[in-house]
């Protein structure tokens, strides 16, 4: 088009263009094509959530309500959650499996591809229905994340019924995903490629898939009895009508607590996988990394309560979950002693993915110990609903998962895209958004030890300082991750030539292939030995 | 604005000396707080132990094993011993944190032999208190003046942490409480005592404290419970046993209010309704009488507040709405207040009806 074509024509091609665009994506069911459409996705809604983070963090930089009203300060928490989780760490982790999975066992493609096709195309409606509620009569949902009832029930707003359809959907969603890995992993793989050979990655994801059939069914579940609690007057969780609201709670967190290692064990694969490449020495401990992400996945399903310390449990109940929770801490040491072993008398490199990787070890580790703490059930009384929660979680899942998953776009985005990205801007990014990170939620701890509780849009004076510390480290945070999406954007055209190997130390079937990969990644399956 | 700008500038030069004193857990008053701070601390260091061990060897290897100092990478990926001795070892440490935790639960446990009993009761959003044994009860709201919210009055020491009634308990005596809620979940919190128990529609949870030292103690609601769960705070009153069987005594025999229309004008009604509309009604209808539709409907212009039916409006008060955030205000308010109420509902907004509502036509409707 370029030699010759007249402005007219190129003016008539524009809306051909546009629709031949859409039908290619629209109708994409390549492993790679839905891959990034997930990792697009993933992206786009950590910047929708991160929005909503900022605004969190701006109302709450002073005390007093400076720029929300508490209603909608509750709508910012509950969309906060809900698009973070549904809208971008699952996806990003999806987005990986797809485009790696097939790749890693030799397979030309994921076994099932229309269903991947559909299954990505329920989340951005998912998404767009969920995100609409913000702008419905009466305000989006407004009850947290977690959604308790009878808040959620009797006292939501009408556009909680939205929510619930939406979680529906991306709950179909990650069940026919999960579905297709395993498959993919089950019957694809190249000859030779035994369970004990699969990369580490492709093990998490593995567990994780099963985690995700076990629990996203009893997710359906809850928000199906909160919808025919609000519409068609049964009383599952009302007290008045012989209900029970810690019934909600005990389904709920029987979802959410594998949830978290939903979230976390693909993000533990790629640091299986980075962190041996940059060390130039192989993953230490392999079967125990493997037994270790089973164990995981089997805990994970029997300690839900310890959400529920605070809401009232028999004395054995609390003893039972804090022990069996305590327990959590072996399996995940154990990776955690992997990793370092694996390092220890490497011959390591410190390009961005592996700085990333290394803090992912660094802060995670941090999590893993407050999470100790938060398991001793009698303390839990004073940690529980507090900031010290709020400061937990977060850097179990941005300081280390979202760290994780940046450290995994890094490493393979020369693979996928053929080209590498700016080293230097990659450095900014990293030291950037390390140190705001911590600046942002190291200092929720100690709000929370001091009594600040979660969820609250404005604050006695006592909590002013460590507020204002972390609203600072939030605007570093959430700005330095547009250096990140500029290097993604622009290396994509201007970036060096990569190689097929790209990593000096780097291992496994993925590297075999050109960069970027050919469209059906192995034709011929390779052969293993 | 340059008010914003003034309490930037304070904390920042405040920071240093405020730090100091809010980075832990507090101690606390009572023998639960207290092995609870010691487990608390008792965790903590194990874990700063772990750490070091931890995050030394991985500086170590970051320092020494680099490929810019010509590191040669080593070839071994496994070592059964090395694995078996660091699955053993979180083992010995949990359990060297689970057994002094056993120990303090059991203590929580204990509601036996309690001297009194205090029912707490959440509502969106105030605490309930009630003696058992002394047949006292009372409601406990938030007390700071919206203008010092909205950043129009500066902000008093005690800003969002002050009641117009604390719970008055007893030291050296074991108080039992019982927790339960009217609507959603509340969770009454108080850091110093111990406490923190969910506060469940159709449960009663227990939780005890032996005061140890008189004093004031503040907390706040920890579960989100709705629009002003950020506005419910608490405030406990530690008094000696001696003073505080004076006050109980006392409070048990004050004779209710007596219900007159003596000296009960436009005015007055207006002034007392405008004060206490802002503290019960304003959080969902809105200061302004807009409410948030369709959950907290307007009162602005609406049919209620505007119509001749006076007593529809006063049913709609006393009785709330069945299965909706609409509390019924019949046990929580005095005839006085639910007429000024009333009446300032009925005036405000420009709905200027020119009724006084009179504290014994409240009466008279009372069930």
């Amino acid at each position: 088009m370029a030699n010759g074509a007249t402005a007219g024509a190129v003016q008539q091609n524009v809306p051909r263009r546009l629709i031949a665009f859409i039908v290619r994506w629209t109708t994409a069911t390549n492993h790679k094509d839905i891959g990034t459409l997930y990792l697009c996705t993933a992206l786009l809604n950590l910047f929708v959530g991160g929005t909503l983070a900022l605004c969190i963090r701006a109302e709450l930089f002073v005390p007093g309500l400076q720029f929300v009203e508490p209603n909608f300060f509750n709508t910012l928490t509950t969309m906060h959650g809900l698009i973070m989780l549904f809208g971008f760490i699952m996806p990003v982790a999806v987005g990986f499996a797809n485009w790696l999975i097939p790749m890693m066992i030799g397979a030309p493609d994921m076994a099932l591809p229309r269903l991947n096709n559909m299954s990505f195309w329920l989340l951005p409606t998912a998404t767009v229905m969920l995100v609409s509620t913000l702008f419905m009569d009466g305000g989006a949902p407004n009850f947290g994340w977690t959604m308790y009832a009878p808040l959620s029930t009797t006292y939501g707003p009408p556009s909680t019924d939205y929510m619930i359809f939406a979680v529906h959907m991306l709950g179909i969603s990650s069940i026919m995903g999960s579905i297709n890995i395993i498959t993919t992993i089950a019957t694809m793989r190249a000859p030779g490629m035994t369970w004990m050979k699969l990369p580490v990655f492709v093990w998490t994801w593995l567990v994780t898939a099963f985690l995700l059939i076990g629990i996203m069914p009893v997710l359906a579940g809850a928000v199906t009895m909160m919808l025919f609690d609000r519409n068609f007057g049964t009383a599952f969780f009302d007290a008045a009508g012989g209900g029970d609201p810690l019934l909600f709670q005990h389904i709920f967190w029987f979802f959410g607590h594998p949830e978290v290692y939903v979230l976390a064990l693909p993000a533990f694969g790629i640091i299986s996988q980075v962190i041996p490449t940059f060390s130039r020495k192989p993953l230490f401990g392999y079967r125990t990394m493997v037994m270790a992400t089973i164990l995981i996945g089997f805990l994970s399903y029997i300690v839900w309560a310890h959400h529920m310390f605070t809401s009232g449990m028999p004395y054995g109940a609390q003893l039972y979950f804090m022990l069996a929770t305590m327990l959590i801490a072996v399996p995940t040491g154990m990776k955690v002693f992997n990793w370092i072993t694996t390092m220890f008398r490497g011959s390591i490199s410190f390009e961005t993915p592996m700085l990333f990787a290394i803090a992912f070890v660094f802060m995670f580790t941090f999590a893993g110990c407050t999470g100790v703490m938060l398991a001793v059930a009698p303390a839990d009384f004073q940690y529980h609903d507090s900031y010290f929660v709020v400061a937990h979680f977060h850097y179990v899942l941005v300081n280390g998962l979202t760290f994780a998953f940046i450290a995994g776009a890094y490493y393979w985005y020369p693979k996928f895209w053929g080209r590498m990205y700016n080293e230097r801007l990659g450095k900014w990014h990293f030291w950037l958004s390390t140190i705001s990170v911590n600046v942002l939620f190291f200092p929720q701890h100690f709000l929370g030890l001091a009594g600040m509780p979660r969820r609250i849009p404005d604050y006695a004076l006592q909590f002013v300082d460590f507020n204002f510390i972390s609203s600072i480290g939030a605007f570093v945070f959430g700005f330095s991750q547009l250096i990140f999406v500029y290097n993604m954007m622009v290396s994509r055209h201007k970036g060096k030539p990569a190689s097929d190997r790209v990593w000096e130390g780097a291992e496994g079937l993925e590297w075999t292939l050109s960069s970027p990969p050919p469209h059906h990644s192995f034709q011929t399956p390779p052969r293993i030995d | 604005m340059v008010g914003l700008f003034r309490l930037l500038v304070a904390c920042v030069l405040l920071s240093p000396v405020l730090v100091a004193a809010q980075v832990n857990m507090p101690r606390g008053v009572t023998s639960v707080s207290q092995d609870i701070y010691g487990l608390h601390m008792y965790v903590i260091w194990i874990v700063v132990g772990i750490m070091a061990v931890v995050y030394g060897v991985i500086i170590y290897s970051l320092v020494r094993h680099r490929k810019s100092r010509g590191a040669v990478a080593a070839t071994f990926s496994e070592n059964n011993l090395l694995e078996i001795v660091w699955t053993v070892i979180p083992l010995i440490i949990i359990t060297a944190i689970a057994i002094p935790s056993i120990r303090v639960l059991i203590e929580m446990d204990d509601y036996d032999a309690a001297d009194l009993t205090i029912k707490i009761t959440g509502h969106q959003w105030k605490w309930q208190y009630e003696y058992l044994d002394h047949g006292v009860g009372f409601f406990s709201l938030l007390t700071t003046p919206m203008a010092e919210v909205v950043g129009v009055e500066e902000k008093d020491q005690w800003y969002l942490l002050e009641v117009d009634e604390p719970l008055v308990l007893p030291t050296d005596r074991k108080v039992r409480f019982v927790v339960t809620s009217n609507d959603v979940i509340h969770s009454w919190w108080v850091p110093e005592l111990g406490i923190k128990r969910d506060a469940v529609p159709g449960y009663m949870y227990e939780a005890w404290a032996r005061i140890q030292e008189p004093g004031i103690y503040r907390g706040q609601c920890a579960e989100l419970c709705g629009v002003n769960h950020g506005f419910m705070p608490i405030v406990v009153k530690a008094v000696a046993p001696e003073d505080f069987d004076k006050w109980i005594a006392a409070r048990a025999s004050a004779a209710p209010p007596v219900t007159s229309d003596h000296n009960w004008t436009l005015p007055v009604a207006m002034e007392r309704g405008a004060a206490l509309y802002d503290q019960h009604c304003a959080a969902c209808h809105r200061a302004d009488g807009n409410g948030m539709p369709p959950t907290f409907p307007a009162l602005r212009d609406s049919s209620i507040a505007t119509s001749t039916d006076v007593n529809r409006h006063i049913d709609l008060v006393m009785n709330g709405v069945p299965n909706t955030a609409m509390q019924a205000y019949a046990p929580q308010l005095d005839d006085e207040e639910l007429a000024a109420i009333i009446t300032y509902e009925r005036n405000a907004w420009e709905h200027d009806t020119g009724d006084l509502v009179q504290p014994s036509q409240i009466q008279a409707r009372r069930r």
